[in-house]
Formats: C-alpha cells, structure tokens, sequence
C-alpha cells in the first residue's frame, strides 16, 4: 500500500524584504562516459552501457566490462530492481543539498548485482521493487531517481522530484504566440497540468478571431500584447510580467512554403527571420536575464524555456527551405540560450515536431500534427523534465536517421525535392 | 498645439498678422514661377554612400538596403514596392540634441517633440573651400567667422550655418578619407561652435562631411566639441550636405524637417534651400 | 603463501601536530614530518634512499615532484594513493624492497593540508566513479554512501546504533590524553545516541573531522636500528585485497575476509594474542567490519562483542589506542598512518598518550579509497615487539607551536 503524500506547499507572496534565493546547483563534474548518460536522458531515453559479450549493464560507466574485459555498448536497460539501502541526507557539504535537507536517496540493486545510487521517491521503502528514472537534475546532468509506485496519484508532491522536472503546476507560464492553434492548445494543457497562470502573448490585439475568443474564455489566461518583431513590445512587456514568468514558449509560427532560388524572396525570409529568430533574441535579451535570476526562487521558481522548433531544423527540408533555415538559426540560438543558463536552475527545452495540422501545410501528407498532441507532448516533457522532445512520426522519423547519418539524412532531403 | 484646433488657430494667425497672407502669396509666386529656386542639398539614399565608421568594438550605423516587396508580379501584381532599411544617421541626415550624451536630458530633444517652428529658417554658407583644399583637417575659426561678417554682416540670430568646404564633390574612400589614424575631414573648431551658439544664437550647424565635426575631432577638447556644444545647447546638425555652392553666402531659407520618428535621435531628410 | 619479514623492523614513528585548517602546503606537512623523523633517528636526507609518499592534497605534484622538492636521491619510490590503508601497505612495500636489496632505509610519510576549500577541491577529483555516480546524489563526501552501508549492514547483521557509540565513546576516552587529539571534551554513549544526525543512521559522532597533519615512519633492518639507537617493531604478517567482492551490491564486508586466514598462519599467532588493535576508523560500522573481518568475533555478533569488551587502553580490548581519526582528526591520507604509528609507538613503550600495559604484539588494519560506494582497499598488519635496544630513546615530536607556525 503506497503512503500518501501530503500537497506541495502552494506558492505564497515573496516577502519583499527577503533576498532572492541564488541558483545553486548540484555537483556537475562529469568524466565524458558519464555525460553519455545525460545525453540519453536529455532525449529522454533510459540507456546504459551492456557487455558486448555477455549483455549484463554495467554501472558506474566504464571503458570495458568489468566482469569479461569485452567492449560496451549503451542501449536500453531495464529500469526494474530492489531498493536494499537508504539514508536520509540532514546536512550536505554541497551547498544545493544543503539547502534542501532531508533529502532521501538509496542504492538500488538493478538488475540482479548492478548497484545504482538513486534519489529516492518519497513513497520508496526498503526492500520495495522500484523504477528507476533519468531525470536532468538542475546542473543538466543525469541522475537516477526510483520510484515504487509510478501510477501513484500523489507521484508529483515529492519534492525531490519537482526539483527533476519543469512541471507546470503551480507555475505561470508565458505563451509568446498565442493566436495559433498551438498556442490556444498549449493554454489548455498547461491549466490542465495545474499551471495558475498563462500569459497568453498577443500581436496586433486589434484583429479579433477565434483564437482570441477562445484564449478570453479561459479563467487562468491573460492576453497580453507581445509583438515579437518590436523589441519595444518584448522590453515592456518584460517590464510588467517579467519577474513572474516561470515557464516561457517560444511558438512562434510563421508557415510558408518555398525555398531559396524558388522561393517568396528576401523581404518574406526577412520577416520570417524578424518574428522567430530575432524575436527568440529579443525574448532571451529581456526574459533570460530576470528568469535566470530566479531559478531557485521557491517552488514556483523560474524553470524552463520552451522552444517549438520544426524537426527540419536539424535538416533542410527544401520545399518548405525558409522554414528550415529560420527554424536552424532558432535552434542554435537555443542552443546557445541553454549555454548561458547553465547553473542557472532554467532548462531550455526544445520540441522538435514535423508539419503541423496547419493551412500552410495543406499541400503536406499526413502524418500531421495536430495541436492538442503537440501541446499535451510538451506538457508530459516538462513533467518529464527532458531536455529534447520529438513530437509526432514524422519528427521521430526524422531524429532517428539525422542521428544515424546526418549526412544520408540531407541527401535524401535533398533528393525527395518534394 | 493639436489637429484639432490647428485649423482654428490657422485663421486667427492670418487675422492678426495680415502681412503674413501677402509675404507667404508672394512666396507661392515665386516658387511657380521659378524665381525662387530651390535647390537639393541631399544626397541620393544609395547602398554605396558611405556611413561613418566608429571602432569594430562599437555598434555601428546600419547602412541604407533596400529590399523589393513587389514589382507588378506574383507578389502582387498591380504594385511596386521596397522595404528599407537605414540607421538614424545614414545618409544626409538631421541631428537632434538627444543624439548627444550632452543633450540627453534637454527638453523637446527628440526628432519628434522639437519644435517644427525651427525647422524653416535663414542660412548663412560660409566658404573653406580654399582652406579645405590645402589641408583636409581644416578647422574653421573665429577667426573665419569674423571675416565672413565683416563682408556679409552679422550672422542673424536663430539662422543655420553652414560650412562649405567642397567636400561633397569627395567620391568613394576620399569621402571619409581614412588613414592609420582615422578619418581626415574639414570642420569647425570648438571656439567657433560656442561663437556661434553662445554669441550668435544659431538653430544649427551643417557640414558637407559625414559629421559636424572634423574627421580627428576625438583629439579635441571636448573631444566632438561641435557635437557636444550644439546638442548640449538643444541645437541641431546636418550633415553630408551638397550642393553648397549654389548657395548665397546669405539671404536663403533652408528647409530641414527630419521625420517624426518616436524619440528619434535624428533621420535621414531631404533638405532644401529656397534661394532668391 | 608470501614470505616471512626476515629481520625488516619498523622505526621511528613520527606525528606532526595536527590543526583544523591549515594554509601550509602539503609539502610543508610532510616535510616537517620528514625532518623531524631525521632529527629523532640522527640521520641526515641523504641517509634515505627509498620513499613513500601518500597524500591527497599534493596535487599536482605526485612522489616524483615530491622528491626534487625535498631534495632527495633516491633509489627506489613508491606513491602510494590507497588512502586508510596506505600505512600498512606502505610497510609492506618498504620491507618487500629492503628484503631484496633494493633500499636500506626507506621513509614512509603521509599527510595532507587543511585549506579552506581543500576538502570540497579533493571530493571533485577523487574518482570518475564519485563524479560519475555518487557526488550528484548529494553526500558531498563519503558520509552518504557509508551512510548507506551503515544502513545495510545495520539492518542485515540487527546491529544497533548503540554499539557504534560505545566504540566512539572508547575511542575518546582514549583520546582525552593523546597530546594531538583535536577534540578534547569526553563522549558518551548517550551524548553519541542524541547527537545530531548527518545522514541517517550516522550521526555527528559517526564522523571524522578533516584536518591537517603527518605521520611517518621508517622501515630497516634490524641491525641498522640497532646501530641507530632505534627502537623496532617487526612485522610478522601483512595482507591486502583491492577490489575484493565486487559482486556484493553493498559492502558489509571486506578484503580482509579473503586473505585472514593466511595472515593469522603467516603471523603464528590468533586474534587473541593481540594486545591491542587499531583499526581505519573512518567511521564506527567499518571499524566494526575490520574486527569481525580479521577474525575477532563471528559476522554479524558486534553487539554482544563490543558489550562484553572494555575498549580502553586499560581494557580487556584496547582499540585505537590514540582515539582514532574519531578523536583525533582525520588529516587525509595520514589518517591510513595514524594507527601503525600509534601501534609502533605502544609497542615499543613510548606511548605518547595512555599506554597499553606490557604491549607485545598488536594488529593493525587499513580500510580506504572509496571510488564510487565501497571501500576498495583493504590491508592488515600483525606486529611485534622486537627487543629493545640498550640506548632505547624516546621518539620526540614536533611542538604544537611549532607545527601552528
């Protein structure tokens, strides 16, 4: 019989007297086998290295198997095996943990002999079959967390866990397109997730439709005015909510087909350049600064920074070749971003999807996107705490072989000329 | 004053100065039939005009590009036109006094809160050609100053002045006219831009160079001392004029009206002289 | 079965007052060790011609930079990072090299600085495995796994936290007339029990303070002691284990338990007949797990041992004679030191604190170097009185004033 645990503490007014918490993270040294493992959960995969000879996981990660000498290679692991020693932390030399004491962890005996040490779920006890999870803990590194109960209806009270994840709930997030159907789904799943408040960013509030009427019958959303090609908007904007956007999305979305000899010309890549690459500047010029001072600021702290990013920015799908390269210029960029807040407790996301169900890819074949999925996909990604997140066939697709051979992948791009 | 009350305003001002109704009659003649000349003081808003280069470490001014939106085709068909881009200060272009750390904090120091009654006025050129020929770091002086007004009279308060040196005639890297140590231009030196605001109560200063100031002014004392004075004193600069030698010494009007940018620190113009 | 030590002795047993926090170098550590071991035994540098050299804050200088910086020429040299059991392996290889006529004095120092931020510098270099797998889980040092084994071995074995006071209580005991203990006020059981927890089930009297120090010692023959005018101690059996049951997902157990039966045959002699022990006493369940391991009681029986046995100098079962890491202060790579020299000092009846009474033979134990979540070196020692030499002279010691300086 699992415990219950009681709520998360909800969030409460800042004492305006008190200094804000500076972002401490946990140790973060890793040898280059062991950021592998951050790399796999960063795509949210469970992976460890297994013996090419004897298939048995191997774990503190080596250069050869440990029991053969035979080479490794990671694949996925069976994430099942017995909690058989634990401790509660009361005080760390490590500042992070310092601050967050008691803080629970185990070993877990995975797989019959392979001993893993995990934060422990609050609902874990001794002798339990447990879960294991990667999780990128706020230094963006992998870590282990177990778990007894995964269906547990009070799984996302534990503390040490939200510390793991991005999780919506609790949380104010801004949506910085709004208007598209993606930008109303994401409303919807956010307040669904628990969110308490969703700034929904609105160009030209002036031209009413459907999507603003929607967004305005939602209790927990505020339209605001956020015009990503006048920096002008995003700085006055920043200036009103700015302090109080915990989670930020990028959506802009601007869908045109055409290329580069054949395409809508300069003008048309210069605006679609303007609203999503240097709006996704000017976003991080004026909310990077003030949501990276915030990262540890209570349990309604400042955590992540979402980008909707077509999966063809990793390669060029040249009949929609502007989209491609605004949207490659979008993910470097984010890359970037996530550089520049390393240590700071803000996770930047990115959520690679294929075509959208939109009007600009009617002349696309199905499998599409539609809205809901994409939005209920980044939710379960915050939830998850990933770091990278593809969203749909298409997009998984097309991650699998850039992955496999970037290089194969852009000829076949290239060739299909569809 | 507002939109609104403009046109009401419009007509009490002819009532009470009725010799203004005759002398702006007497203008309107002129101009058609070409009696009054007006004459283009402006550079061609091209790629290629050169725009002054500060230190790599600086931003710098965007230079004018133009992109075509549509031209009677596929992007729509019954029109032509171009998307531009440019900085504040590309180009021949307007000064205002918050272009300047001296001038920041001024009021009405914007391109669209200062006064448009300063935007019409009298202009008096005053000739360095020679000068500037013989030495490309000229710096014009009381001195000059003095001379131009013992021969056409006291420069009149609220005027424009400007400096000719022939400069505008200046093509391709000439223009700027770099060297190992910088920019080697024709200006004014720092006592006579305080002559001519402190003693003389100008509206502005113009130079046919890329700036007010000479090419090496970063040396003097204040370093940019016609940028410093002027807009630290809330007057104007115009810079990259042409056509100066068609211009009396005194006697013309001189039209600079930059846009209405929203707290503009200065813009591209045509400027325009009316010459009897 | 290894060989016997011949007539290798062990002389000389130095201790460099320990301090909280130092701003020394490692170097200055060990080289006042090393000068005031010269001093005692009137020999000069050039007299050395073998060295060991353990310490974890010596960084980036390993026994090589050492060397040239202390000025020596040696012939043989050994750096020897297996932290808590370095002493004894450091005796083993001395004795090993001037039983083949590699070296004919050798000096084994250990020691390490107490900087500020030494402790926190050392964590995030110590192993691939710890940054790998272990520091992201918090513990910030060994606390939290030996928390874990602790945890285990606890629930395993039904060993209460009540034997662990008991020894650490001793322990302090022990201590409170040991000159360079860094903690000087009495320990109960009960204070032990109340005491705030680190990480359960350890608490603050579970752990070691890190500090700053040195302990060294020489090994020889027995003539050349003898000569010197050197009280000796002779080792009759020495074993070590790196890496023993892996296949254990927790460790309740040690490299001990593989080789103990050879070291009781090699010594000739049992448990029993030891007069004293010292154990790496990192925390209280290992110093536990080194006793059951080496053969003192059955796995598992702590509790009814450690009740039925008085672990004072003066007791039925003196331990830690000097009050162990747990009183005195760990000063890194010399806390693997501090056991074999107090042992050498006792049984050669110069005891710097509470002597054991007619001290002949002793065992002493190394435990070290957790590379992810179990100890992975172990080591033991079985050592006797050798006979006394006419002009048998107390080792001195560098003054605390000196050593503060």
């Amino acid at each position: 019989m699992t415990t219950s645990l009681p709520p998360l503490p909800e969030p409460v007014r800042k004492d305006p007297q008190k200094k804000t918490p500076s972002a401490l993270i946990p140790p973060s040294a890793r040898s280059r086998l062991g950021m592998r493992l951050s790399a796999e959960a960063a795509r949210g995969r469970f992976r460890l290295p297994h013996c090419n000879a004897c298939n048995q996981p191997v774990w503190p990660p080596r250069e050869a198997c440990p029991a053969c000498l035979s080479s490794l290679q990671w694949r996925d692991a069976d994430a099942t095996g017995t909690l058989i020693a634990e401790t509660t932390l009361e005080t760390s030399p490590e500042l992070y943990f310092r601050e967050r004491t008691p803080w629970r962890v185990g070993t877990v005996d995975l797989a019959g002999g392979v001993p893993v040490m995990a934060h422990l779920h609050a609902q874990c006890r001794i002798g339990d079959t447990v879960t294991l999870r990667l999780f990128l803990d706020k230094a963006d590194r992998a870590v282990f967390m177990a778990f007894s109960d995964l269906d547990s209806p009070d799984l996302r009270e534990d503390i040490q866990l939200r510390e793991l994840t991005n999780d919506p709930r609790h949380r104010r997030v801004l949506i910085t397109d709004a208007r598209t159907p993606a930008g109303v789904a994401l409303a919807r799943a956010m307040t669904k997730a628990g969110a308490k408040r969703i700034f929904a960013g609105i160009g030209d509030a002036w031209k009413r439709d459907a999507a603003i009427e929607a967004l305005e019958g939602m209790e927990t959303v505020s339209t605001v005015p956020l015009d990503l090609t006048d920096t002008r908007s995003v700085e006055e904007l920043c200036g009103e909510i700015g302090g109080k956007v915990d989670i930020l999305v990028h959506n802009a979305e601007q869908v045109r087909p055409g290329g580069v000899m054949a395409g809508r010309g300069i003008a048309d890549a210069k605006q679609l350049h303007e609203k999503l690459v240097f709006g996704f500047m000017r976003l991080a010029e004026s909310f990077g600064p003030v949501m990276r001072s915030r990262g540890a600021d209570g349990v309604n702290a400042a955590t992540a920074w979402v980008n909707l990013l077509s999966v063809y920015a990793h390669a060029n799908w040249p009949a929609y070749g502007q989209h491609s390269a605004a949207h490659a210029a979008t993910l470097s960029l984010a890359q970037c971003l996530r550089g520049e807040m390393q240590g700071s407790g803000v996770r930047v996301m990115n959520a690679f999807a294929g075509p959208l169900e939109q009007d600009w890819h009617d002349q696309v074949l199905p499998p599409k996107v539609t809205a809901d999925r994409l939005a209920r996909e980044i939710v379960g990604a915050l939830q998850g705490g990933q770091q990278d997140v593809y969203i749909g066939d298409v997009a998984r697709d097309v991650a699998e072989r850039f992955e496999d051979d970037a290089k194969l992948l852009e000829m076949e791009l290239a060739g299909d000329g569809q | 004053m507002s939109a609104d009350n403009a046109t009401d305003n419009a007509t009490d001002n002819a009532k009470d100065h009725p010799d203004t109704v005759a002398i702006l009659a007497g203008l309107a003649a002129g101009l058609s039939s070409a009696e009054i000349k007006i004459v283009d003081l402006t550079h061609r808003l091209d790629p290629d005009f050169p725009i002054i280069v500060l230190p790599p470490e600086f931003g710098q001014c965007a230079p004018f590009r133009m992109e075509e939106i549509s031209r009677y085709d596929a992007r729509g068909p019954a029109w032509h036109w171009h998307n531009i881009s440019l900085g504040e200060h590309a180009g021949t272009h307007f000064d205002a006094p918050i272009h300047w750390i001296s001038g920041r904090d001024l009021p009405n120091n914007t391109t669209d809160t200062l006064p448009v009654q300063k935007l019409v006025g009298q202009v008096c050129v005053i000739d360095c050609e020679a000068e500037s020929d013989a030495d490309d770091d000229y710096e014009m002086g009381v001195d000059k100053i003095a001379a131009f007004e013992a021969e056409h009279g006291e420069i009149p308060a609220q005027s424009w002045v400007l400096m000719r040196t022939g400069w505008s005639r200046r093509r391709g890297a000439d223009y700027i006219n770099l060297r190992e140590d910088g920019a080697h231009s024709p200006g004014p030196d720092a006592a006579a831009v305080r002559f001519l605001v402190e003693q003389r109560d100008i509206i502005g200063f113009g130079t046919e160079t890329v700036g007010t100031d000479t090419g090496q002014a970063v040396h003097s004392d204040p370093p940019y001392p016609a940028h410093y004075i002027l807009h630290g004193a809330g007057r104007y600069g115009l810079q990259c004029l042409a056509n100066l030698d068609q211009l009396p010494p005194t006697g013309a009007i001189l039209v600079a009206a930059p846009l209405k940018i929203r707290q503009g620190t200065g813009s591209p113009l045509r400027v325009l002289a009316l010459i009897p | 079965m290894s060989t016997g030590f011949e007539d290798i002795v062990i002389t000389a047993p130095t201790s460099v007052a320990y301090t909280r926090f130092s701003n020394e170098s490692a170097h200055w550590w060990l080289l006042a060790a090393l000068r005031d071991m010269l001093a005692g035994a009137g020999l000069r540098p050039a007299d050395i011609d073998g060295l060991t050299v353990s310490s974890f804050t010596l960084h980036p200088d390993s026994a090589v930079g050492f060397t040239q910086h202390a000025g020596l020429s040696l012939g043989w040299l050994e750096h020897l990072p297996m932290g808590g059991a370095s002493g004894v392996i450091a005796l083993r290889r001395a004795a090993r090299a001037i039983q083949c006529g590699d070296a004919s004095i050798v000096a084994c120092l250990s020691g390490d600085t107490n900087q500020l931020d030494s402790f926190r510098q050392t964590l995030s270099r110590f192993s691939h495995f710890s940054n790998d797998a272990a520091w992201p889980y918090g513990s910030g040092g060994a606390n939290g796994y030996f928390a874990l084994i602790a945890d285990h071995y606890m629930r395993r074995f039904g060993i209460a936290r009540e034997t662990f006071g008991q020894i650490a209580a001793a322990q302090r005991s022990n201590a409170l007339s040991y000159p360079h203990a860094l903690m000087k006020t009495p320990l109960s059981v009960e204070q032990y029990l109340d005491a705030r927890m680190i990480a359960s089930p350890l608490g603050l009297f579970d752990c070691v303070m890190p500090c700053a120090g040195a302990e060294s010692f020489m090994v020889m023959r027995a003539d050349m002691a003898h000569r010197l005018g050197l009280p000796a101690v002779r080792p009759l059996a020495i074993i070590e284990r790196h890496n023993g049951f892996a296949e254990d997902p927790v460790q309740f157990r040690g490299g001990w338990t593989y080789d103990r039966d050879q070291l009781w045959q090699r010594a000739g002699c049992a448990p029993a007949d030891m007069d004293f022990v010292q154990t790496y006493d990192d925390y209280p369940v290992i110093s536990l797990m080194q006793l059951e391991d080496l053969g003192f009681f059955e796995k598992g029986a702590g509790d009814a041992f450690i009740a039925g046995h008085d672990l004072t100098c003066g007791g039925s079962f003196p331990h830690n004679t000097s009050g162990g890491q747990l009183s005195v202060g760990q000063a890194g790579a010399a806390g693997g030191f501090l056991g074999i020299v107090e042992a050498v000092r006792q049984l050669t009846g110069s005891a710097i604190g509470a002597a054991v009474p007619n001290a002949r033979r002793a065992l002493v134990s190394g435990f070290g170097m957790v590379n992810y979540d179990r100890g992975v070196c172990s080591a033991a020692a079985v050592l006797e009185r050798a006979n006394q030499p006419a002009t048998a002279a107390r080792h001195p010691t560098t003054t605390e004033s000196e050593a503060a300086a």
